[in-house]
């Protein structure tokens, strides 16, 4: 068991070892639904959800399951993250049916976001005892939902610029997530 | 796909179809493991491997495989072979193995893998899928060679732990912390953007030519 305390464990996720800035988990909606301020807040909190329940059952498959057979670790994680992200689905549409219309095809995309996978593996590679990997998660999913809405209010300013030809497209937005990567190597400091 | 030839399913991936500088896919291995050369080149390695037998494997089963859940196959079956990598390389090179660390097992979500299996090798003979992930393995390492070939030179003034400019070289540090993976990715992609544009005004230009000359 790892013996960082919880805040380290939770400040570290969020902004000094970011996952999509510092660590380049979950580029793909990063890139793709990072357009409007409030796509993007929605596909992060979708994504705080999924992560605290990844984190849950990623705890319980090493603790009771995978001390025995820790080869089969890569594939039982990815089938417990593609049903659960189906049965999160499930659920909203039957419990609330505006959430689900709101969060839409974001939802199922979910799966193969590699912050998903990630995370999973990270807190076993780090050996997160119930209650770290719980911080952990929730850390990572509000640093993972700073990004994206960082990145949306940045691009929806540079929609009125005049940028040059070339650079319309996803060439300027590696760019500015270039630059926002290196402003929050300022964080590094702060543990 | 009856139209293409066996020639063009192998070259579409290296530069036309480019996994990475053209299609997007597979972007965070691109970005999280060109440090350095010798990373980029372990990592391109494991993803060709992967790539290469899941194509193999599901365009010989796409017949035994139920349409409503062969994404679920795919996957599995990818997640598979990528444990199998994940071995081989803790084997054979613990040292990558360790420096690449968990983005061995993020491999299974590389899109750009279940993207081929999906829109190519379910559909396709097993020879042509071969050479589908042949052209898209091949075209995948030249893009992590290259973003790791100008963060490692730059970054640390040495290609493959060589060094090239003598003791006198002041690093640009900035190359091999995250935020020059995303600047050299950004970069690469304009100066694609600007050559593509440049093409089109001289394929333009020709056109012009031609219909002032006809006329």
């Amino acid at each position: 068991m790892s013996d960082q305390t919880l805040f380290s464990i939770f400040f570290s996720a969020l902004v000094v070892n970011n996952f999509t800035l510092a660590l380049f988990l979950g580029l793909c909606p990063f890139m793709g639904v990072s357009a409007r301020v409030e796509t993007a807040l929605r596909m992060g909190l979708a994504n705080i959800f999924v992560l605290v329940l990844t984190a849950l059952s990623a705890w319980f498959l090493n603790t009771y399951i995978l001390e025995t057979a820790p080869y089969l670790r890569i594939i039982s994680f990815i089938i417990v993250i593609a049903s659960l992200v189906q049965i999160v689905e499930m659920a909203i549409k039957k419990l609330s049916p505006t959430l689900f219309r709101q969060l839409g095809i974001y939802l199922p995309l979910i799966t193969t976001n590699c912050a998903i996978l990630g995370l999973a593996i990270f807190q076993t590679n780090r050996g997160y005892g119930f209650m770290q990997g719980l911080t952990f998660a929730v850390g990572a999913g509000l640093g993972l939902t700073l990004a994206l809405v960082l990145m949306a209010s940045i691009r929806e300013s540079v929609e009125f610029s005049d940028v040059p030809g070339i650079a319309k497209g996803t060439g300027l937005v590696l760019i500015i997530a270039g630059t926002l990567s290196l402003a929050f190597m300022g964080f590094a400091g702060l543990l | 796909m009856k139209t293409t030839t066996a020639q063009q399913d192998f070259i579409r991936g290296i530069w036309k179809e480019n996994p990475v500088l053209i299609q997007m896919l597979g972007l965070c291995p691109a970005l999280a493991v060109t440090n350095s050369v010798a990373n980029a080149l372990a990592m391109s390695g494991a993803t060709f491997f992967v790539l290469s037998c899941s194509s193999v494997l599901i365009s010989t089963c796409k017949r035994f495989i139920p349409h409503e859940v062969r994404i679920s196959a795919y996957i599995l079956v990818i997640a598979t072979f990528v444990t199998l990598a994940d071995m081989l390389l803790q084997a054979y090179a613990p040292v990558q193995h360790k420096e690449l660390g968990a983005f061995i097992a993020l491999i299974v979500v590389n899109c750009m893998i279940l993207g081929r299996q999906e829109s190519f090798s379910a559909k396709n003979s097993v020879f042509r899928s071969l050479l589908d992930a042949f052209g898209t393995g091949i075209g995948f390492t030249i893009a992590l060679v290259m973003m790791g070939g100008f963060r490692e030179i730059l970054g640390t003034g040495s290609f493959l732990g060589y060094s090239l400019f003598g003791p006198n070289f002041e690093p640009w540090v900035i190359m091999v912390l995250p935020a020059g993976g995303f600047l050299t990715l950004g970069f690469i992609l304009l100066a694609i953007g600007a050559i593509e544009q440049r093409r089109k005004n001289k394929t333009a230009g020709k056109a012009e030519q031609m219909a002032e000359a006809s006329s």
